[in-house]
């Protein structure tokens, strides 16, 4: 397989910050890479050197075989940009949008149109296409700015923080059509600071805070990194929790904790479903009835509190601060 | 060759945007067109009974003088549009859009500046249509009329980049507003647009001589035949042979400001 993006020791700094601290980003021909980390952390500072917005201070890197510094047009010709905000303009029909992008690549008058229309189709924006993009809902911009991104059929996707501000029912239907996107074989750097969302779309993670990498691995290996999988069961009847945690005593790794009130067991285990499966047969063998069972798994969260030290992302939303514009607050990370 | 062609095939297609948005905007042509008629209305109802163009002359003459200076001032302000536009797109994150695009570096500007002359073009119309009204009028050739527009198109082209570049270092569509009072206000007042020179006191006079807004109000004011007759000869060079120094202002104006402002279009960064 081969790379389709290769980034090595990428370093920018601002006046009196250091946005990317020597950042190495490896993403093979149509694997989907998760760029997650918390505001401020160089995610957008990373995207805008890979396609060729910003020149680094240090490092190289290669988009589909194009140096972005030795020959930044090759790279734009090559790949498509989504951005934090939808980047585009409110005074255009969507289908102008889209054929305007499409001449911009010079796919021509003809080519352009029917590309447009064809996108329109696609990401289910037919009946709005011939009106002003300001008449749209933020799900219909952020579709329509996706789409953008996909006019030129480019090899290599850069979708930055496509989700940030959507309602929830908006993000799962984004998240699909980017599914069906990749299943065409696109090669896609997202960044997020949704963890669910990296959970969610990418098939590797790479974990950056304060410019450069702090953990790199799927989901489930990351998840794993963390440990803190664990069995969670409740038994039918009050008498069976002091047999239920003999059983469960073989299987955990840490103490048990126990809750007489609800009848409620928890014990940390590692070797995920299998473990589960056994101790369940136990349980059923020495006649146990089983009300509630399951296997919590630790979620990004936990990883990236873990990893971190500090949450990714409840402080912004529970403060309010949604209603800012994620790159002013990046900004303000940044300078501080 | 082909490059060019394609930088110009380019800048079309943003210009042809940048006139879809007048055509679905027209508001903002209604604000920037209502301070010159303003001026005009201003200059020749209330102050223009206390300023002599030439000794004795009626007040007729002073509007007939005055038009000039308000179609150079009209390019002048229209010019701000120019680094308005390109502000706000800064700010709404499409130059991000066309920066990660195949597309030549010039196109964004290069079709900003065009399709503002289109802009201009209907300004001057109406100021033109204005000035008609107040009792203005064009005394000499059709030919030479047509230069005098022209040479105003033109200047207001070539000013177009200036505040293109201002609004490339500005952060917002506010800041470029204000900042360009800051430059319009006295490259405007400080020249014969809308007094004679020879009232000004001797350091000003001179500033006003050599000011291209002056020798730009000088050339139409010449095309157009609006010289009051009695009004006597400048001594200025610049004055003398207004349309060669308003030439020389313009490429000047083009030389130094499109590289610069295509430079800062490829860096800018994203606010």
């Amino acid at each position: 397989m081969t790379n389709m993006i290769e980034a090595s020791g990428l370093v920018k700094r601002y006046k009196e910050v250091t946005a990317l601290a020597g950042l190495d980003l490896v993403v093979p021909e149509g694997v989907v890479l998760g760029l997650l980390g918390p505001n401020g952390a160089g995610k957008t500072t990373a995207v805008s050197i890979l396609s060729t917005l910003l020149e680094p201070d240090e490092g190289q890197a290669m988009v589909a075989g194009a140096d972005v510094r030795k020959d930044p047009k090759a790279v734009r010709r090559l790949i498509g940009l989504s951005g934090q905000y939808a980047a585009v303009d409110e005074h255009l029909t969507g289908f102008e949008n889209l054929d305007m992008i499409g001449r911009l690549y010079h796919l021509g008058k003809t080519k352009s149109r029917e590309r447009a229309r064809e996108l329109l189709e696609v990401f289910d924006l037919t009946e709005a296409g011939d009106r002003p993009v300001k008449t749209y809902s933020g799900g219909m911009r952020r579709r329509l700015d996706l789409a953008g991104a996909l006019v030129a059929k480019p090899p290599v996707l850069f979708l930055d923080e496509p989700s940030s501000g959507l309602d929830p029912r908006s993000r799962v239907d984004l998240w699909d059509t980017i599914r069906d996107l990749v299943k065409e074989g696109a090669t896609l750097l997202l960044t997020t600071q949704y963890l669910e969302e990296a959970d969610q779309l990418a098939d590797d993670i790479v974990v950056i805070d304060h410019g450069h990498e702090i953990a790199h691995g799927t989901a489930d290996e990351l998840k794993t990194q963390v440990g803190g999988e664990r069995i969670e069961v409740t038994v039918a009847d009050v008498m069976h929790v002091t047999p239920a945690e003999e059983v469960l005593a073989a299987f955990a790794v840490g103490d048990i904790r126990i809750d007489h009130h609800s009848r409620g067991l928890t014990a940390p285990i590692a070797g995920g479903a299998p473990v589960l499966t056994q101790a369940l047969r136990e349980l059923d063998a020495r006649g146990i009835v089983v009300q509630d069972v399951g296997l919590r798994r630790p979620t990004l969260d936990d990883v990236f509190l873990s990893l971190t030290g500090h949450v990714a992302e409840e402080e912004v939303e529970s403060n309010g601060g949604r209603s800012k514009k994620p790159k002013e607050e990046e900004l303000e990370e940044v300078s501080r | 060759m082909s490059q060019l062609m394609t930088a110009l095939g380019d800048g079309a297609v943003v210009a042809k945007r940048n006139v879809i948005k007048i055509k679905r905007v027209p508001e903002i042509l209604v604000f920037v067109l209502l301070s010159p008629i303003m001026f005009v209305l201003l200059f020749a109802f209330v102050f223009g009974g206390a300023i002599d163009v030439a000794t004795g002359a009626p007040p007729e003459v002073y509007r007939e003088f005055l038009i000039a200076g308000i179609l150079a001032q009209t390019v002048i302000f229209g010019a701000t549009f120019t680094g308005a536009g390109l502000a706000d797109d800064m700010q709404k994150g499409i130059i991000d859009r066309f920066r990660s695009l195949p597309m030549a570096r010039s196109a964004v500007l290069v079709g900003r500046t065009s399709s503002d002359v289109i802009y201009n073009g209907i300004s001057v119309a109406i100021m033109a249509l204005t000035g008609l009204l107040v009792g203005w009028a064009i005394r000499t050739s059709f030919l030479e009329a047509a230069l005098g527009f022209g040479l105003l198109l033109l200047f207001a082209y070539a000013f177009s980049w200036v505040m293109a570049y201002v609004g490339l270092l500005v952060p917002s569509v506010e800041v470029i507003n204000n900042a360009s009072f800051m430059v319009i206000f006295p490259i405007t007042f400080v020249s014969n647009a809308f007094v004679p020179l020879e009232t000004l006191p001797a350091p000003l006079q001179t500033f006003a001589e050599w000011n291209p807004v002056s020798s730009l109000t000088q050339a139409v004011r010449e095309l157009f035949g609006n010289i009051p007759p009695g009004a006597p000869e400048p001594t200025a060079w610049p004055l003398q042979n207004p349309i060669v120094y308003t030439l020389i202002w313009i490429i000047i104006i083009m030389v130094i400001f499109v590289p610069i402002s295509i430079r800062q279009y490829r860096r800018a960064a994203r606010r």
